[in-house]
């Protein structure tokens, strides 16, 4: 059951484009680049919470390979839709994870991928909607050195 | 209706062991005045200990955030005053360090899968075994000498003779996810895990809950793994399975087995205690947490909203006996009691004492071979040290002419008295893990800054969800303070080589040996051999507690 599900999952992130961001290629030291990003998303609008939630561990099992889900609770109307999720993390060395691109074709706001997070920190995931409104959440990843657990 | 827990019979400390046994009697241990239509029995953390021993209780259990000064992070004579326990009584000497070494003497060994086979007969022969389920809540294959030499088929034969009605797990994956399915299918119960996925697809690898009809109630039982396993444990034993708490998971399978028609939901859990107490807040419809992992043994159940949690203890000292009047899909009513197992006072069961020698036979030269002797207590239990990681530290310092020792902060692991021999089987109840290598490398003052921080994060942020249930990295020939109430990464200050005396310096590279990497590939000996080498050498150990860790904000 649950394999269908996912596979489902899979082919909702497959109708909408997705664009991944690269790797760390930008040295870990300046603070990255997740308000420029999220400035550049909303255009300085604040996003209001609800509607999206991020399904993250809490602590990852592997740093290089963290599995996340994407969802928001919304009709995929013409009428309305979500457009566009953007997801950044605010410690890796380049803040962009990627972003979502919907349509009402996609049936429903839901993806699920694997990100690479270099250290424990928080990811943003803020939900764009056709009439333009913003919903946002966050969650932190413990990304640890491992060992030691009773 | 909230009943009264009835404790074990409180006994007045006499000093001779003789008459405090013919005070206490197995009537009393078991006295108990049933309550509605199901028990439940639970028994969790055994660690592959089939026979009777002694285990100190912790002297420091610190809580943080919401769970500060809350049961279970209470001890010693705090711990005995919320519980209304005399001290030097045999309740005291069950659940509490105080005394211990005096009252240790007087009530003797505790625990012993035979003594838990009478206890768990006699109340399924009271009650009628079509009222009672036995849960056991994992960590059961694993922490003994015989266990890792046959992967837990000893501890897995014996379990069998109880018959449970489910378990779940978190040890028990390290002998990697073959054996662990091996192992499963030779048992006649449910191995319940609604918490692990298969990397590939997330699907379910073990069945989540388990429906059971008892007293006429139907029961759903949900099982849920150590969370943390690969990251507590090496990664490399379980490639192929994810973890996690997955909160949503657990929501929605109880809204699954309610609609399902249960009247009664029972949370088999391996979380660790305030993961569990965090849970019962977030997720309506829980009315039982078996909680496991993190050792805790509270004579009384804790309740959160409309959830009581239950802390069994660990090693087999206890067996819980939870009474429920379940009616209309609600509990109405309850007793609790934590039973202790005096080996003294409770008979062995004939069919499991039998079972438990057969097992144990292999291996019965290696178990009682002596080693040296000890003058002093050796015990593992407390945030920061217990002198039996002590003594390992002192072994791989010298063992590997190391400048720093690691040891990690287990919480299993058997006491020795003053005065006892070291055995094999004393070395391996601290030691029997299926990743023992004893590495040597150079790590800078920097990274070993990072490993404390990260530890110290484990246990101390303040969200139980983001902690792992362990004790600190014990440190040897290193001391340093810690700020308990910090944030991640700034708990840790004043690290100091104990030798000179002289601050660690992050720019220097020091010469470490520690054991249970999580890295694959790590080479070194096994610490019992490293262990063994030491204190024959030393013929008898004397270590008194240490005082290299300043504590702060607690």
């Amino acid at each position: 059951m649950t394999l269908m599900i996912n596979r489902r999952q899979a082919l909702a992130v497959g109708a909408g484009a997705v664009v991944l961001a690269g790797g760390f290629s930008v040295p870990a030291f300046a603070k990255n680049d997740s308000a420029e990003l999220i400035e550049k998303f909303t255009g300085g609008k604040k996003p209001a919470d609800g509607k999206i939630k991020l399904d993250l561990p809490e602590i990852a099992e592997n740093g290089n390979t963290v599995p996340m889900t994407v969802s928001v609770e919304s009709p995929m109307t013409e009428q309305s839709y979500v457009q566009e999720v953007l997801i950044v993390t605010d410690e890796n060395p380049r803040a962009g994870v990627a972003t979502f691109h919907f349509t009402p074709q996609s049936g429903v706001a839901e993806a699920n991928v694997r990100i690479r997070l270099a250290q424990t920190q928080n990811v943003v995931a803020i939900a764009k909607m056709n009439d333009g409104s913003l919903f946002t959440t966050s969650k932190q990843v413990k990304v640890t050195i491992g060992g030691c657990g009773g | 209706m909230q009943l009264a827990a009835a404790t074990a019979a409180v006994l007045p400390f006499t000093g001779a062991r003789g008459f405090a046994q013919q005070r206490l009697t197995q009537a009393d241990l078991l006295k108990f005045e049933p309550v509605g239509n199901v028990t439940l029995l639970h028994i969790t953390d055994i660690h592959g200990q089939l026979t009777p021993l002694y285990f100190r209780e912790p002297s420091l259990n610190l809580g943080v955030g919401d769970a500060r000064g809350q049961p279970p992070h209470i001890t010693g004579k705090a711990f005995l005053q919320r519980y209304g326990i005399p001290e030097k009584s045999a309740d005291a000497y069950a659940l509490a360090f105080e005394d211990f070494e005096a009252l240790a003497k007087t009530y003797g060994r505790i625990g012993g899968l035979d003594r838990a086979a009478t206890v768990i007969k006699s109340v399924r022969a009271e009650r009628g075994g079509d009222r009672v389920l036995l849960l056991d809540g994992g960590d059961t294959w694993q922490g003994s000498l015989g266990a890792l030499q046959t992967k837990g088929q000893d501890m897995a034969d014996c379990m069998k003779l109880l018959k449970p009605d489910a378990m779940t797990g978190h040890w028990e994956f390290t002998y990697g996810e073959a054996r662990v399915k091996e192992l499963i299918k030779s048992q006649d119960f449910a191995f319940l895990a609604l918490n692990v996925r298969d990397n590939d697809w997330q699907e379910p690898v073990f069945e989540p809950y388990k429906m059971f009809e008892r007293g006429g109630v139907k029961i759903a039982v949900l099982g849920q793994a150590f969370p943390y396993t690969p990251v507590a444990n090496p990664r490399w034993m379980v490639p192929n399975w994810s973890f996690g708490i997955r909160e949503d998971d657990v929501r929605a399978n109880v809204e699954k087995v309610r609609k399902e028609g249960a009247q009664l939901v029972v949370l088999l859990s391996h979380n660790g205690f305030d993961v569990d107490r965090k849970l019962a807040a977030r997720v309506p419809g829980i009315d039982v947490i078996l909680t496991g992992h993190t050792h805790d043994a509270l004579p009384e159940a804790v309740k959160v909203g409309n959830t009581l949690l239950i802390a069994s203890g660990c090693h087999g000292k206890f067996v819980s006996r939870l009474d429920l009047d379940v009616q209309g899909g609600a509990v109405k009513g309850f007793r609790y009691k934590l039973i202790p197992l005096f080996a003294d006072v409770i008979a062995p069961d004939a069919e499991m004492a039998a079972a438990v020698e057969k097992a144990r036979a292999p291996f019965a030269a290696e178990l009682k071979r002596e080693v040296g002797r000890t003058d002093s207590l050796l015990y593992r239990r407390g945030n920061f040290a217990g002198t039996f990681d002590d003594l390992i530290c002192a072994a791989l310092l010298q063992e590997r002419d190391a400048e720093i020792a690691l040891s990690p902060g287990f919480r299993w692991g058997t006491s020795v008295l003053p005065g006892q021999a070291i055995t094999m089987e004393d070395i391996h109840n601290a030691t029997a893990i299926t990743y023992p290598a004893v590495y040597r490398m150079t790590m800078s003052g920097e990274r070993l800054k990072e490993v404390l921080e990260d530890v110290a994060d484990n246990l101390f942020n303040p969200d139980p969800y983001y902690q792992q249930g362990g004790d600190m990295v014990r440190c040897g020939g290193l001391g340093y303070t810690i700020d308990i109430g910090k944030p991640a990464g700034q708990r840790i200050s004043d690290m100091t080589t104990l030798k000179t005396g002289q601050a660690i310096d992050p720019k220097r590279d020091y010469t470490v040996a520690g054991w249970a990497s999580v890295n694959e590939g790590t080479e070194g000996p096994p610490v019992w051999d490293l262990v063994e080498h030491y204190v024959a050498k030393q013929k008898t150990v004397r270590i008194q507690p240490g005082d290299s860790v300043k504590i702060r904000g607690a």
